[in-house]
């Protein structure tokens, strides 16, 4: 290839490459609402990881809070030695609940202490019940919470940090509260958290804003439990990759140096 | 048949043997080994061989998906987050399916983008072309597809979106969109038609592939110079110079295509991917996959209905133009090697329209953009115009531009480019 041919392809790669990128940052950008304020979350960057402490504390208050009206019907209770609970302390979680099972043999469905095998127990039988007892309002399942939204993390956040007593010019619907961050700003859950709301075994201090952040960084690890696996395992594929490209490049230039 | 080619002596005895029966080692050889291939390719040639590895990435990790995945809609969803979560390396062979749709089509997207450059649609190479646009129509249906099974809300919307243009077509638009569903909606039916249609297609698309490759080793290979080699001098085997430049190439490819896997498998996803479908409510922005947004945009650039003049009869309803506009933009490129008129192949020496080649490049990138928004207000146009564009560059400019523009001189051959080159 001669060298001004040369420049050429390598001006129209990159403007290529640039291209391609804005192209396929615009759609991607434009998901995002500027309007959440953002917060750092440690597991976000590119080699974060979860803060156990904070998921653990998180898992409280879903437990204690949350899993009265939001199902999580993806985890199973054993997940949650994944976050450095004990065997023994899971299945002390587990057996708090009564799940179905059966038939036996008597053709009975019965009763029994949940296992560690088991799913999360929703709070309701089903979609209906649970509009019953919610308002007409649906609570979403909480498996995927966070991939599921726009803004993930920090709509999360914003959404327990955003209720606020209406404006004067707003006229809530029965049964509605006014949130800042809810799309139209009237949502069908009351204010789930407050200062004070949970009390924590490792005595941090239990400010709306941590609890909100706990359980928010709790489901984040939920709807994305691999993360961790699955960033140090890239590490050592783009590591094999990089010498594997370097050890490809010295052989193609070999290669070529040859021919004349 | 049995005598086809030169002899060709294999050291093993081996290959010796099962080559004497089956000659696949010689045609490998000649294919693949000995193949004369122009000695100044760049690296938008290796995107053939990138695009190769993608299929067979896609084949791989959508055959372990497979294995766990149930084609109902009551339980589509839950076996994908079953897989993500409790399969060994589930969540591996998901993203890198999902995310290896994007980069194949960004390898191919650049693959078709060089041959419009350089001119490689150009006889002898037509039908080389036109199996490549049958390739890409068949990756856009299996993409479609694919994007159906996990059953979200964007899966669901997605299909009951792209599905109901075809009510569009005058007479028998809704009994086709019925035969489509295979119901009265969106249902299982469809979900377990798109499956079948989803695993099956992959196959096809290889078989394409081979024709399309055994095409291009008829005519051989086009060079960035356009100009056919003339002699010993302007070739080079294919093994080692393009074997080990196109692992090279396609090594690099993978690092990038590897970084998004496992450090940002989402960013091209839409988090209402992640809900599961329900036909009772609908998402406020329904998006198509970012390689579907340019043609998403010419569909949406249509919205005045023609009618015969002075009257409220609808002639051409905005819909319908639409939808036309839509499948012709990527069926005219069938059409390309008849409509470039211009006595040069490569855009290099073609100066003005090398700048048309870049406004077409912006125009389809307006397209992406406008295709990711709702059509109005400045979106809008950005559609209208990019589609104006779209159809201009290759309706009028190709054809016209190639009779009037004044060309620069191409090489001689391939190895006096390459020697200026080297002075
Ligand atoms: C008393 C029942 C109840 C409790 C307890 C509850 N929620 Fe909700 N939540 C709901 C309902 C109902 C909705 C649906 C609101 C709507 O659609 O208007 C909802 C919606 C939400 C949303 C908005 C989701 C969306 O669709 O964008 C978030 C976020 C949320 N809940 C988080 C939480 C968290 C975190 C907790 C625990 C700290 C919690 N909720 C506790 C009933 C509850
Ligand atoms: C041309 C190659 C292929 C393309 C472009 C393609 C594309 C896609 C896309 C875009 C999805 C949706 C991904 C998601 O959102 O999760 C998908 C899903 C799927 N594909 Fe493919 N695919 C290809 C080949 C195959 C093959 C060969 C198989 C099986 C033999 C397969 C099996 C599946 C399955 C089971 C799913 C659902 C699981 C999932 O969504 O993660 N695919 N495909």
């Amino acid at each position: 290839m001669n060298k001004g041919d040369c420049k050429i392809m390598k001006k129209t790669l990159s403007l290529f490459v640039f291209l391609i990128t804005l192209a396929l940052a615009l759609p991607v950008r434009a998901a995002e609402d500027e309007t959440l304020p953002h917060q750092h979350w440690q597991h976000k960057g590119i080699l974060g990881v979860y803060d156990k402490a904070a998921v653990q504390r998180g898992f409280q208050v879903y437990k204690e809070v949350c899993s009265a009206c939001h199902a999580m019907k993806f985890m199973s209770y054993r997940n949650l030695e994944k976050i450095g609970y004990t065997p023994d302390e899971v299945k002390a979680v587990a057996a708090q609940y009564t799940v179905t099972d059966g038939p036996n043999d008597e053709g009975e469905m019965f009763e029994r202490p949940a296992l560690p095998s088991d799913h999360f127990k929703s709070p309701f039988k089903n979609d209906k019940a649970a509009r019953a007892a919610n308002n007409g309002a649906l609570p979403p399942d909480m498996s995927l919470l966070v991939k599921a939204r726009d803004g993930g993390e920090d709509y999360i956040f914003s959404i327990l940090t955003g209720f606020e007593t209406p404006p004067a010019d707003v006229q809530l619907m029965a049964g509605m509260n006014y949130n800042k961050y809810f799309p139209g700003h009237q949502i069908a859950m009351a204010k789930p958290l407050s200062d004070g709301q949970v009390s924590y075994a490792d005595g941090t201090p239990n400010s709306l804003e941590q609890e909100a952040r706990d359980v928010t960084q709790f489901l984040a690890w939920v709807s994305e439990p691999h993360m961790e696996q699955r960033k140090q395992m890239g590490i050592k594929v783009i590591l094999f990759l990089l010498v594997f490209a370097g050890v490809m490049f010295n052989t193609n230039r070999k290669v070529w140096s040859k021919l004349h | 048949m049995a005598s086809a080619g030169k002899k060709v002596k294999f050291d093993n005895p081996v290959v010796q043997w099962i080559n004497d029966r089956l000659p696949i080692y010689s045609i490998l050889h000649d294919q693949y080994g000995n193949f004369p291939t122009p000695r100044n390719f760049n690296y938008f040639w290796s995107f053939g061989a990138i695009a190769m590895a993608m299929l067979g990435i896609m084949i791989v990790t959508g055959v372990f998906l497979a294995m766990s995945y149930t084609p109902h809609t009551t339980l589509a969803f839950e076996s994908i987050e079953h897989m993500m979560r409790d399969v060994n390396y589930g969540w591996l062979m998901r993203y890198t399916h999902m995310n290896g749709a994007s980069f194949f089509f960004i390898a191919v997207y650049i693959h078709i983008s060089r041959g419009l450059f350089y001119g490689s649609y150009r006889q002898p190479r037509e039908l080389v072309w036109i199996f490549g646009v049958v390739i890409m129509l068949l990756m856009m249906v299996t993409a479609f597809m694919g994007y159906t099974l996990p059953w979200s809300q964007m899966s669901g919307w997605g299909v009951t979106v792209i599905t109901s243009l075809f009510s569009a077509v005058p007479l028998i638009g809704d009994g086709l969109v019925t035969w489509l569903w295979g119901g009265f909606a969106v249902d299982n039916p469809t979900l377990n038609r798109f499956y079948a249609l989803h695993f099956l297609l992959p196959f096809v698309i290889c078989a394409v592939v081979f024709v399309h490759v055994w095409a291009l080793h008829v005519s051989g290979s086009n060079n960035p110079t356009g100009v056919e080699p003339k002699s010993e001098k302007d070739v080079i085997p294919f093994n080692p110079y393009y074997t080990t430049k196109d692992s090279f190439g396609t090594v690099v490819f993978m690092i990038i295509f590897m970084a998004v896997v496992f450090f940002a498998p989402l960013v091209l996803a839409d988090p209402a991917h992640f809900r599961q479908f329900d036909p009772m409510q609908t998402p406020p922005h329904i998006v198509p996959e970012w390689y579907f947004l340019p043609f998403y945009a010419i569909l949406r650039a249509f919205t005045i209905d023609l009618n015969i003049p002075f009257t409220h009869i609808i002639l051409l309803p905005a819909k319908l133009q639409g939808v036309i506009a839509m499948f012709s933009s990527i069926l005219l490129l069938l059409f390309l090697p008849w409509l470039d008129t211009s006595p040069v192949r490569s855009a290099v020496y073609r100066p003005v329209y090398k700048w048309c080649l870049l406004l077409l490049l912006l125009a389809v990138c307006a397209l992406t953009y406008a295709g990711s928004k709702p059509p109005e207000g400045m979106p809008l146009w950005f559609g209208i115009v990019g589609t104006f564009y779209y159809f201009l560059h290759f309706l009028v400019i190709v054809p016209v531009l190639g009779k009037y523009e004044k060309t620069l001189t191409p090489p001689a051959s391939i190895s006096e480019s390459v020697e200026a080159g080297h002075e």
